[in-house]
């Protein structure tokens, strides 16, 4: 309101020709539709935004959020949640978007740096504390008596990547060197490898006592419900997840191998060209934000990895620690491939997963 | 026939009046409060001590939140939309099904206790196929810029549907037990039918009556699993104070999430209160009505 009384002020006294932005304040409401993870990022995020943009335009911005598991988040704004930007947890949800309601370009991911991508994670493991079951590796999750907890691939983005972690960590394991994946040369050891994933990742499933429908549901389950001996967990969520509720109960056991996962932005343009221009500058402005020093600051410091270290605080990156990380387009050829293989009705999942 | 010739040749019991032995009365009645403490009042007291647990400060804090006001206020507009529109419902299809033989009456019957057999779940899927922006009519809704899912509409139509049967539910036996007589003699008296309802069927049927509206709003405010389906989740807009509980608790606020369980611990409290003064009146009603 600040601003309003500002303009008219300048107005009143006649300054409104050399003062047009105040001239033109105007209040701005965006909804964010997120996943379930970013609960706290974006509510640091939307306090430093809207300072930073109203002292940039003097457009005051209010940024509401909803949150959910990634999967039923994109669905909920195929089928109306008026979201003017989205932030899910991978690429294919917002595919899943463009394609079902053309509200995003079908090439949205070249619309801001990094495929879109303004910070990325990977898997990891929470464990209880001390490591009573010693769980080290990919491989220990799946021995005798280990229940692991880790949500529905069908509704939560994070249970993807984790599905998709453990595949490369098998594929890792038994082939040796990734490369070997296009090599025609190595097309039989490539298929022994990917029947041994397949082998692994059906086992790991029948260790799954409850599937919830998005990663902060799992965590939950994990920490407050006392469920299960290990949490496939974003490594961000693992992080949040020992600060808030006391490091002396938990552990966080980092793989060998994992995925890097690389959660996108994209502004939904068929909600927002409603709102008028200066709503879609607003929106555009919001998340390109991301990639500035302090956002990427605010982001390390939220344990998500920045993609720019250099502008975050040293302490806080000193956190990470070094693991061999995959991209999905080097794995598995991308996540439209990925979805279609691994996880619609048929896929991989549905074969494997006995409840 | 065996069966029924060992019943009669079996001996009396020798003790007919089973209530009358102590140890069976005292354990059977501590068994009823053991039940009764574990299951409502221990969770009780467990809203009402995580909800404390950080002082009354953080209470405050909680629970007069920009955000919890906004849902404690959606939650109150849903209940005063919901609750008169179901009330007419309620007395216009009770008073239908009482009063009136008609085919397809028991099909009414049924079809008013649906929303009892389907999980509320399903109810807001229906709602979001029906109009959501890839549903039946939801295009044209949202184009002509009256969004009904992830909107108040959408919240109404859910809760609507979820509480449909109470009030009809409480009027139909009532009204059935009580007869038409007395409307019929107040007809051929000459009174006109508004006459008729206000003076004879209204003040006969006010406390059952009472009682289904309590039962709805109690559940017009806290319906969670329709309303968590067509909501949306936005902080500030869509949520109701169920989901706002889920959402706090969902974000490691766990006070906040309790102290904001205790406005609907509350409301259910009070609901329970004034369900026992009124099963009290109508109990006094009907042994006035049959001396």
């Amino acid at each position: 309101m600040p601003t309003l009384k500002t303009a008219a002020l300048t107005g009143a006294l006649g300054l409104s020709a050399v003062m047009p932005l105040a001239a033109h304040a105007e209040e701005i409401q965006l909804l964010n539709a997120s996943y379930d993870p970013t609960r706290e990022l974006y509510q640091d995020y939307n306090t430093l935004f809207s300072q930073w943009y109203e002292k940039q335009t003097g457009d005051s911005v209010t940024v509401e959020q909803s949150h959910g598991g990634s999967g039923g988040q994109s669905r909920s704004v195929i089928d109306g949640l008026p979201a003017d930007v989205v932030t899910l947890a991978l690429g294919y949800d917002i595919d899943a978007i463009a394609d079902r309601t053309g509200k995003i370009p079908e090439d949205w991911q070249r619309a801001f740096p990094h495929h879109s991508a303004p910070y990325t994670s990977t898997i990891v493991f929470l464990v209880r504390k001390g490591n009573p079951k010693h769980i080290q590796d990919w491989d220990d999750l799946t021995k005798p008596g280990i229940e692991v907890i880790t949500p529905n691939p069908k509704t939560s983005g994070g249970a993807r990547w984790n599905f998709l972690a453990a595949w490369v960590a098998v594929l890792k394991r038994e082939l040796g060197d990734l490369g070997k994946l296009d090599d025609p040369q190595y097309a039989d050891d490539v298929a022994s490898a990917q029947a041994a994933a397949r082998q692994y990742v059906a086992t790991l499933y029948q260790h799954v006592p409850v599937l919830d429908s998005g990663a902060r549901g799992a965590t939950n389950t994990f920490v407050q419900r006392g469920l299960g001996d290990v949490l496939l967990a974003w490594e961000n969520e693992a992080f949040l997840a020992t600060e808030e509720l006391g490091e002396d109960q938990f552990d966080i056991v980092v793989p060998a191998v994992s995925i890097l996962t690389e959660p996108p932005v994209a502004v939904v343009s068929g909600n927002i060209e409603r709102k008028g221009d200066s709503a879609r500058e607003a929106a555009s402005a919001y998340l390109e934000h991301l990639y500035s020093p302090e956002a990427q600051k605010l982001i390390a410091a939220n344990y998500y990895r920045p993609i720019a270290p250099q502008a975050a605080d040293p302490e806080d990156i000193a956190r990470f620690p070094d693991l061999e990380l995959h991209t999905i387009d080097e794995i598995f050829g991308g996540w439209r491939e990925a979805q279609a293989t691994y996880f619609d009705d048929g896929g991989v999942f549905d074969t494997i997963y006995q409840p | 026939m065996n069966t029924t010739i060992s019943i009669a040749s079996r001996p009396a019991p020798r003790h007919p009046d089973a209530g009358s032995v102590p140890w069976v009365r005292y354990g059977l009645s501590a068994l009823a409060l053991a039940i009764l403490g574990l299951f409502l009042i221990l969770p009780l007291v467990a809203v009402l001590a995580e909800a404390f647990r950080e002082g009354w400060q953080a209470y405050l804090d909680a629970i007069t939140d920009r955000y919890t006001r906004h849902a404690m206020l959606l939650t109150l507009i849903t209940a005063l939309i919901c609750v008169p529109l179901n009330t007419l419902f309620g007395i216009a299809a009770a008073w239908c099904i009482a009063r009136f033989q008609f085919p397809g009456r028991s099909l009414l019957t049924t079809l008013i206790d649906l929303p009892f057999s389907v999980s509320p779940v399903i109810a807001g899927l229906v709602f979001i196929l029906i109009f959501g922006s890839q549903g039946w009519f939801g295009g044209w809704f949202t184009t002509h810029g009256f969004p009904v899912i992830f909107a108040l509409p959408g919240i109404v139509l859910a809760t609507l549907f979820v509480t449909l049967p109470f009030v009809a539910r409480e009027l139909i036996p009532l009204m059935q037990a009580q007869g038409a007589e007395q409307e019929e003699a107040s007809i051929m008296l000459g009174a006109s039918a508004w006459r008729m309802f206000w003076t004879i069927t209204l003040p006969r049927i006010k406390w059952g009556l009472l009682y289904g509206v309590i039962l709805c709003n109690a559940r017009a405010m806290g319906e969670f699993g329709a309303v968590s389906v067509v909501s949306g989740h936005i902080r500030g807009a869509t949520n109701t104070l169920p989901l706002h509980v889920e959402i706090l608790y969902n974000e490691y606020q766990f006070s906040a999430a309790f102290a904001v369980a205790t406005l609907l611990a509350g409301l259910a409290i009070v609901t329970l209160v004034l369900k026992s003064i009124i099963e009290w009146r109508q109990q006094r009603q009907w042994e006035n009505a049959s001396p």
